[in-house]
């Protein structure tokens, strides 16, 4: 890291001690007009309906435009060459036979691209979007395996990926660090400016008094991102304005650090992104849509770029592998004495962050002592960056198969451990829990899910060659509200409503729920709201990641309504049943508004329009600061129960059942809440049996490079998972609602780990838990 | 995919003349499942397709009960065929038991037995060292990942394994391969089509440039209509066999009197544990005996870094699948 990096990280962190120390001194003012959003009291309107998906019909058509499907006049097609060593230089690098082969129009090296500022990375700005800063083909330097050497531009893609295959790369080799143990420059990391590490009271020596106590490391592997839609952009300059067709989770911060990257200003990119198809934290700014676009100006030609899927694991980040320490102490009742999480996962000089398996901890359960800490160390790799939940998808793992092992020790139902520890108010910071029910979601799980039916004594129940096994396990993943949410609400003549905000629909239902939300704001039908989104000339910096873009979004919109209300209550004038009444006398219903204890004294939006002769009528507004997290302890929550069945003879294992009760606020759409939390399950499985990014530690290379090598879940692999939630309002977050894109994928690899052990006794702290480990 | 002419022949004769033509260079094209992965990868680069899906894709009966299978049947045909189905269901199971519905459609009998390794060090032209793929220039693979790879047949230049599951089946039921060569027809033994890698990994078969296989001929084998395929594997479907067993068993008084076994994911080529056979011939159909014909194969195995698992895993499934055999006549497949 940079002394300029370093010091950007101080002053995050700065910024953020005088925010927290300014919310303590005024702790009333933490949402606008300190009370809870009143769509929380509306029980039968459009929130918590299964509405299916607005843009179902346009995708299931095949009508749905997703980036690599634009067509522009005149495109070419973009391949990409990556390194093969983890570090050197480009000694001397053969375009002849590629610049003569068929079809071709461009190829790209660091000896002819166009000299570009160092891509903004991501949490170093508001707007920061790239998951990398290295100033690829701005010099010789590789650094890492498979990074892009070279890019070609053809009339077709076929002609492209010839010619890229008949590049050839000299290089000079340098030593490279691509193990922990040949790591350099191991400190303790840092996570959102913040260091990875918390402390209450001595840990060790409460650890080492402890009556009772389990200790153990558990390891979880690299993975790599693997959404359907590949990465890709079409893009195109005209004159100085470049426009991105790209698929990505944040287009304002796309567009502005492109700008920063080619000197333009903000307003000269325009990024597009309708719909993408699957993000889970890895479509952010990569070095595709930086070379296409280099390479666009450079030919004069529009171009599409795709990633194959050997390309999105060279070129765009990963999650890292975790080695992880958890020591627990109890005391003879199974009150916690003792939590220590501490341990190490490797980093980059050019990516945001590391692992950061200690968070899901920092909250978990009341302890008189708490250590937690995360070492990272320099490898020459593609970047770590965010994937569905960083963190706390591999931190619950350790943490929860910890407890499991604990209650096994204590000679305790694993649940009812939990629930002895489970705290009244946030162990680290202190501060209260916006809304905690995890105890009622463990309990609904529990009945549900038979788990009174769990011999607790390992390996006691079998069919046939087949062992059978259940656990548990607690998900949870913070709420988060960043900076930067806005929205535009357009009302026309005819009192329908248009909702504008800079967001994303990743295949979660974004376009959907907002429709429902809005549509109860306003108090209008369904038919009547539309929602556009997926451009950075929209309204608002919104990051559709940290499951938090429905708060950002929600908020916004709020806030936009309330300045709607005071426009309409001026354009209505005195001749309108609401004259004089002031915006908090009057409520939206009916499409239209009323003075709320004296519902006659209404007007509808299309009759305050029509007389102040307007034809439409736009709001804008921001959401303030997100201060609800700086009060409260706010998390979703989740009980996970998982059966498994293990083959005694092969040690095959097949989740046979599964059940996620989650505590996530109020659910606003249950169709595709479920969808999400299941998505997120199911990727937990993976996590626990089968993803693995195969590292070759001599010399950096990911060997794992396509679907066939990389294992996923296929359907045979995934049982009927049942999903049900408390709804239980969180009072402190807009509509109630908590993020639910993330929480899924926490819990579940403890919860299966702890099932397997029950089904075997053998406790696998290695993961993925493969049938080799089982035999 | 470096460029490359295509053209379609109608029959066996003429296939072979348009591939002398073009030699070399030349490839049969059957359903291009992995073919044209590996001339996407730029692992293979053939600078002519001779199209084969045109010739024979029937399926028919042999005069002495057998079964003669054209070289273009695809994989789901062969694995849906009623007679497959009744007299040799190992081999309807471990077709099903590879790939996906989609690929299983496209694939031809004859391209399923050709198709390569899926070591990753093969594929990755542009990053590792594979003898297989490039002659001399060393395995990154034998101190590399190896946990798919051989722990029997393999040799210091190559320790990859034969992919396929429908192969590992005929080699247990004694397939013969019917070939069109420019010398003419002839007939080769399945078992000897797949070559061990010795110091030449670079060729996976007998088989000379030119070489048409156009037909797979099955034997009479009524032992073979109670038989077995278990693949045992990291995930439900979708994945190449960490080790998988194809068996046939007849049993008479307790006695094991005849015996057909081969194995999938362990070896270079679909492997008939010999060794095995002998040691359960004649013998009393017990888990013990299972056990020490099992052991009796395994004790050549050589282990690598990743994948002493299999010498296990192969022993427990063959015991396993022998054991329900013997038991019902009839064993299913493991999930």
């Amino acid at each position: 890291m940079s002394i300029v990096d370093k010091g950007k990280e101080a002053v995050q962190g700065i910024a953020q001690a005088v925010v927290k120390k300014a919310v303590e001194l005024a702790p009333g003012a933490l949402l606008p007009g300190g009370r809870p959003d009143p769509l929380i009291r509306r029980q039968h309107g459009h929130i918590g309906k299964p509405v299916s998906r607005v843009d179902g019909p346009l995708k299931v058509r095949g009508a749905a435009p997703f980036a690599a499907e634009v067509a522009l006049d005149g495109m070419v097609y973009a391949a990409l060459a990556y390194s093969t060593i983890a570090r050197g230089r480009i000694a001397a690098i053969d375009t002849a036979l590629a610049e003569a082969a068929p079809g071709v129009v461009l190829v790209m090296t660091h000896r002819n691209a166009p000299r570009l500022n160092p891509p903004p990375r991501f949490l170093t700005g508001d707007k920061a979007a790239a998951g990398d800063d290295s100033p690829i083909m701005q010099d010789d330097r590789v650094r890492w395996n498979g990074q892009p050497v070279a890019l070609v531009l053809a009339d077709s893609q076929e002609q492209a990926d010839h010619a890229r295959s008949l590049i050839r790369v000299t290089y000079a080799e340098e030593p490279a660090a691509t193990s922990l143990p040949t790591a350099d420059g191991c400190e303790v990391g840092t996570f959102m400016g913040e260091p990875l590490r918390a402390v209450v009271g001595d840990a060790d020596a409460a650890f080492a008094a402890a009556p009772n106590k389990v200790e153990a490391v558990y390891r979880t592997p690299r993975h790599n991102h693997n959404a359907l839609e590949l990465h890709a952009a079409t893009l195109v300059w005209r004159g100085d304005e470049l426009f991105v067709h790209d698929a990505t989770q944040a287009v304002a911060h796309t567009a502005w650090s492109l700008a920063q990257i080619f000197g333009l200003e903000e307003a000269q990119v325009h990024v597009g992104s309708p719909f993408v198809g699957g993000g889970f934290g890895g479509k952010g700014l990569w070095p595709h849509q930086i070379l296409a676009a280099a390479a666009a100006r450079l030919a004069g030609r529009p171009v599409r770029i795709v990633l194959s899927r050997e390309g999105v694991y060279r070129a765009v980040g990963g999650r890292s592998p975790t080695e992880q320490r958890v020591a627990l102490g109890a005391d003879a009742d199974g009150r916690l004495t003792a939590i220590i999480h501490r341990g190490v996962t490797p980093k980059t000089r050019h990516s945001p962050m590391p692992e950061p398996f200690i968070l899901p901890t920092q909250s978990a359960y009341a302890a008189e002592t708490i250590a937690l800490e995360v070492q990272t160390c320099y490898l020459d790799m593609v970047a770590n960056t965010f994937m569905r939940a960083p963190g706390e998808a591999v931190g619950t793992v350790a943490l929860e198969c910890a407890i499991d092992e604990l209650a096994e020790r204590l000679g305790m139902d694993p649940i009812e451990l939990r629930i002895l520890n489970e705290p009244d108010k946030d162990p680290i910071s202190g501060r209260p829990f916006s809304s905690r029910n995890i105890v009622a979601a463990y309990r609904a799980g529990a009945e549900r899910f038979g788990w009174d039916r769990r011999n607790p004594v390992p390996r006691s129940r079998r069919e046939g060659e087949w062992l059978v096994g259940m656990g548990c396990a607690t998900a949870t993943y913070p709420y988060h509200r960043m900076p930067g949410g806005a929205a535009r609400i357009t009302l026309d003549a005819a009192g329908r409503a248009r909702i504008d905000a800079a967001a994303h629909e990743m295949g979660m239902g974004t376009a959907t729920t907002h429709t429902q939300v809005a549509a109860d704001r306003l108090g209008l039908p369904l038919e009547a709201v539309s929602v556009r989104y997926g451009d950075s000339s929209l309204p608002g910096v919104i990051l559709a990641g940290g499951s938090q873009q429905t708060a950002s979004v929600g908020l916004s919109v709020m806030m936009a309504h309330q300045e709607l209300v005071g426009e309409l209550l001026k354009l209505a004038g005195n001749d309108s049943p609401l004259a004089g009444l002031g915006v908090d006398e009057v409520e939206s219903a009916d499409a239209g508004l009323r003075k709320r204890d004296e519902p006659d004294r209404f007007e509808s939006y299309a009759s305050i329009l029509a007389r102040s002769g307007r034809s439409e009528l736009a709001v804008e507004s921001s959401a303030p600061m997100p201060l609800e997290t700086m009060h409260w302890s706010m998390h979703s929550y989740g009980a996970m129960f998982c059966e498994v069945r293990v083959n005694a003879v092969t040690g095959e294992t097949r989740v046979s059942r599964f059940l996620g009760s989650f505590d996530c606020g109020r659910i606003i759409n249950p169709k595709t809440a479920a969808s999400q939390f299941r998505g997120g399950i199911i990727m937990g499985l993976g996590l626990a049996l089968m993803e693995e990014t195969q590292f070759d530690e001599r010399n950096g290379r990911i060997m794992t490079r396509n679907l066939s090598d990389y294992h996923l879940p296929v359907h045979l692999d995934v049982p009927e998972i049942d999903v049900i939630w408390t709804d239980i309002p969180d009072p402190h977050a807009p509509m109630g609602a908590r993020g639910i894109g993330e929480i899924g994928i926490t819990g579940t690899g403890a919860a299966v780990a702890n099932a397997i052990h029950n089904a075997t006794g053998r406790r696998v702290r290695d993961f993925p838990i493969t049938l080799d480990k089982l035999l | 995919m470096t460029p490359f002419t295509y053209v379609r022949a109608t029959d066996a004769q003429t296939a072979v003349r348009l591939a002398d033509s073009r030699h070399p260079g030349v490839r049969y094209l059957g359903g291009g499942t992995n073919l044209v992965d590996l001339m996407r990868e730029t692992v293979e680069r053939p600078t002519a397709l001779v199209d084969v899906t045109g010739l024979s894709n029937e399926i028919t009966e042999t005069d002495g009960g057998g079964l003669l299978i054209g070289a273009a049947v695809r994989n789901t045909a062969l694995a849906e065929h009623r007679l497959v189905r009744s007299r040799y269901p190992m081999l309807a199971r471990a077709i099903v038991a590879g790939a996906s519905p989609q690929i299983r459609n496209m694939a031809t009998v004859a391209g399923n037995i050709l198709q390569r390794t899926r070591c990753a060090y093969f594929y990755d032209q542009a990053g590792s060292r594979c003898n297989k793929r490039e002659p001399g220039q060393g395995c990154d693979a034998i101190d590399g990942f190896n946990r798919m790879h051989a722990i029997l047949g393999a040799s210091p230049s190559c320790v990859a394994t034969h992919p396929s599951d429908m192969c590992v089946a005929l080699a247990a039921l004694d397939a013969t391969v019917h070939l069109n060569t420019a010398q003419g027809e002839r007939r080769l033994p399945f078992a000897d089509l797949h070559r061990l890698p010795g110091d030449e990994p670079d060729r996976d078969t007998v088989l000379q440039p030119g070489d048409l296989i156009t037909a797979v001929e099955l034997p009479a084998l009524p032992l073979a209509a109670r038989s077995a395929y278990r693949k045992v594997r990291d995930r439900s479907s979708y994945a190449f066999a960490l080790v998988s067993v194809a068996a046939a068993l007849a049993v008479e008084n307790g006695t094991v009197t005849d015996v057909r076994l081969a194995l999938g994911g362990v070896a270079p080529k679909p492997w008939r544990p010999l060794a095995a056979e002998r040691a359960l011939r004649g013998q009393p159909a017990t888990e013990a005996v299972f056990r020490a014909a099992a052991a009796a194969e395994l004790a050549a195995a050589e282990p690598l870094r990743d994948n002493a698992f299999k010498v296990e895993l192969a022993q427990r499934t063959i015991v396993a699948v022998l054991g329900e055999l013997a038991e019902n006549g009839l064993a299913g497949g493991g999930a």
